[in-house]
């Protein structure tokens, strides 16, 4: 019963959640609007979204797990992993790179898989399983490489990442990039309204509940793990043709993936939050970056800055949901 | 509640120790096979000295983990109080002690912070700890670049390499830390309440435990003990190292030590006794493949392994336990 009216309340309450993180973003643009007005140009917002994509990405990938009640810790050296081996296996060779392409989004996947069959068979808690799988990647990607990167991305690899459809009215340089963010995010949109969206959340706010009205909770988290490592592939292919092959391309992401989920209002924990908020999380965190750059914060000050704004937009929106 | 919290810390050994004698055991006949020996007293020795610094983040961290909480922020703490201590120190014996008292003082700092952050401003613990984390981290590394001050000789040659027999008085510490943290958990008021917070803190609010209290103290407790391991690792480098934490893993090996020792990653179920044994079977593994001279990266790759195969087992046998 209680089960019931909770889940007619939820649309309203995720609709209700993107407020903050809208108020926070057009602050945010007002903000660099008069640092820089320049950057408000078409050109330059398309390449700003453009590299924007993969946080992004790793972001809404990010949502399905925290969503359902997990984590995803492994995202960054996915990254990281794919990208290096990406590298390797093309070694320059144009022809290499459509297997490539598609060998990049099936292994990704099936790291998402594995992450999820040991949460949810072994009952690992999922911080262990994919703290893990980032200690397993990391060391087995520097191992199979023997400490350095070797082999190039080919060109037709990289223009997912770099290049762009010139010449559109208006906009100018649209990168693909942006394009392949836009077509994923209305299919995540589209997910979440499906009955495995409905399914997920009620999976992420009472698994208990959920089991006895005959869901299948593993199955379910399992397909957000693999979501997950599969937006972690796409990522790693944009990431690669933007900047490039080294042992740092992924570090670091998953932990930014996470705060541009819990800032656009998505609860750790999961049963609550929506895709959409968890991108426009990510939008903001790479804009406050932009913002810090353009004003001048010395590179070593940014983690103090983000962390910082992480507490204050947190704390923000726990004391504006004091039930939970 | 506190007969039951009671019980739970005369509990029978903890199994991890009899992963522990299992990892010694094929540890050393592998060892033995390859013609290497696996005891003497140089892997001993070093052995206790790895388990000193993680075993003192790792029982604070239990505190926090007992208590439904989390501590990310622990590997920049472990940093910060390096500094400290050398700094204050600057090579005197004189301020051995307002060094280490600085040091600690330091720490306790921080953990009320998070605290505070965690049980008053009800932010989220992991995203707290990780945005103090990323506070330390822009301080750090906006204000040094590499080791700074230096740590009295008098504290090196005591803490940092005196022994009795193998058995480094570093380990000792840990020993003496670890008995009194028992002791308190199973002794006190604080330590029933905490473990009653972890367990259920709307229950534990309701039989009149002050929840915010009981966890600020726990995270206290718990970046004291982080700076302790940072003033031992002063002790063991000679000066302040402003990235030694993270670059050890503190923040997440220590995290995995508690979990293998048995303790639930959600709270209110298992005990110091137990983190000591998941440190010493992270530092045996640690000593066999320095012993094997297997490549870095590989033991990277074995160590993910074995955290997520060792919570696994743990995962089963809570689960057969459940059900009978």
């Amino acid at each position: 019963m209680a089960g019931d009216t909770l889940s007619r309340r939820r649309p309203r309450l995720a609709a209700g959640g993107l407020l903050p993180i809208l108020a926070i973003l057009g602050v945010l643009l007002v903000l660099i609007a008069i640092r820089q007005p320049g950057f408000l140009q078409p050109a330059s917002l398309m390449s700003f979204l453009g590299r924007s994509a993969p946080i992004i990405l790793l972001a809404a990938g990010q949502f399905f797990v925290i969503v359902s009640g997990e984590f995803d810790l492994s995202v960054g050296s996915l990254v990281t992993a794919q990208v290096v081996i990406a590298a390797r296996l093309i070694d320059g060779e144009p022809g290499r790179t459509w297997p490539v392409v598609a060998l990049v989004l099936v292994s990704a996947a099936f790291v998402g898989l594995v992450n999820g069959l040991i949460t949810t068979w072994l009952r690992v808690p999922s911080f262990i399983t994919t703290l893990g799988m980032l200690l397993i990647l990391v060391g087995a990607v520097y191992l199979w490489s023997d400490g350095s990167p070797k082999g190039a991305l080919s060109e037709q690899f990289r223009r997912f990442g770099r290049r762009a459809v010139e010449d559109v009215p208006v906009l100018g340089r649209v990168p693909y990039a942006l394009l392949v963010v836009l077509a994923l995010a209305m299919l995540a949109m589209a997910l979440m309204r499906s009955d495995f969206g409905h399914t997920l959340i009620a999976v992420g706010d009472n698994p208990r509940a959920a089991e006895l009205s005959g869901v299948r909770v593993g199955r379910t988290r399992t397909i957000a793990f693999v979501l997950s490592g599969a937006a972690a592939g796409v990522a790693a292919i944009l990431l690669g043709g933007y900047s490039g092959v080294s042992f740092q391309a992924g570090s670091g992401l998953e932990f930014s993936a996470i705060t541009a989920v819990v800032l656009g209002g998505v609860a750790l924990g999961g049963g609550r939050g929506s895709v959409a908020g968890a991108m426009l999380g990510a939008l903001t965190l790479e804009l406050l970056f932009a913002l810090m750059n353009f004003s001048g914060v010395p590179g070593a000050v940014r983690p103090a800055v983000q962390g910082a704004i992480i507490l204050l937009a947190v704390a923000v929106s726990a004391r504006r949901s004091p039930s939970r | 509640m506190s007969a039951l919290s009671l019980l739970a810390s005369r509990r029978p050994v903890p199994g991890v120790y009899v992963a522990l004698v299992l990892t010694v055991v094929i540890g050393w006949l592998v060892v033995t096979l390859r013609g290497g020996t696996l005891f003497n007293q140089a892997t001993i020795v070093s052995l206790l000295h790895v388990a000193a610094g993680l075993g003192l983040v790792a029982v604070g961290q239990t505190l926090v983990i007992l208590g439904g909480s989390l501590d990310l922020s622990v590997a920049y703490v472990v940093s910060l109080s390096t500094l400290v201590a050398a700094e204050t120190m600057t090579g005197d014996d004189a301020a051995l002690l307002p060094g280490v008292l600085l040091a600690l003082a330091a720490g306790a700092g921080v953990g009320l912070l998070n605290g505070l952050l965690i049980a008053r401003a009800r932010v989220n613990a992991f995203i707290a700890t990780l945005g103090v984390g990323l506070l330390l981290k822009g301080y750090l590394d906006s204000n040094y670049d590499g080791p700074a001050g230096a740590t009295s000789p008098g504290l090196v040659r005591t803490l940092g390499y005196q022994r009795a027999g193998p058995v480094p008085i570093s380990f000792l510490l840990l020993l003496l830390v670890a008995a009194a943290v028992w002791l308190t958990l199973s002794r006190t008021r604080f330590g029933h309440h905490l473990v009653a917070v972890g367990g259920d803190p709307e229950v534990a609010r309701l039989s009149g435990v002050r929840t915010g209290r009981v966890l600020v103290a726990a995270h206290v407790l718990c970046s004291l003990c982080a700076a302790l391991a940072g003033v031992y690792l002063a002790a063991r480098l000679g000066s302040g190292a402003p990235r030694v934490g993270t670059e050890g893993l503190y923040d997440l090996e220590s995290i995995a030590a508690v979990v293998i020792g048995g303790t639930a990653l959600a709270g209110g179920r298992g005990g110091v006794a137990g983190t000591v044994g998941g440190v010493l079977l992270l530092a045996s593994v640690d000593a066999i493949f320095n012993q094997l001279q297997l490549d870095a990266f590989a033991k990277q790759v074995f160590r993910g392994v074995i955290i997520i195969a060792a919570v696994a087992v743990y995962a089963r046998r809570a689960a057969r336990k459940g059900r009978s």
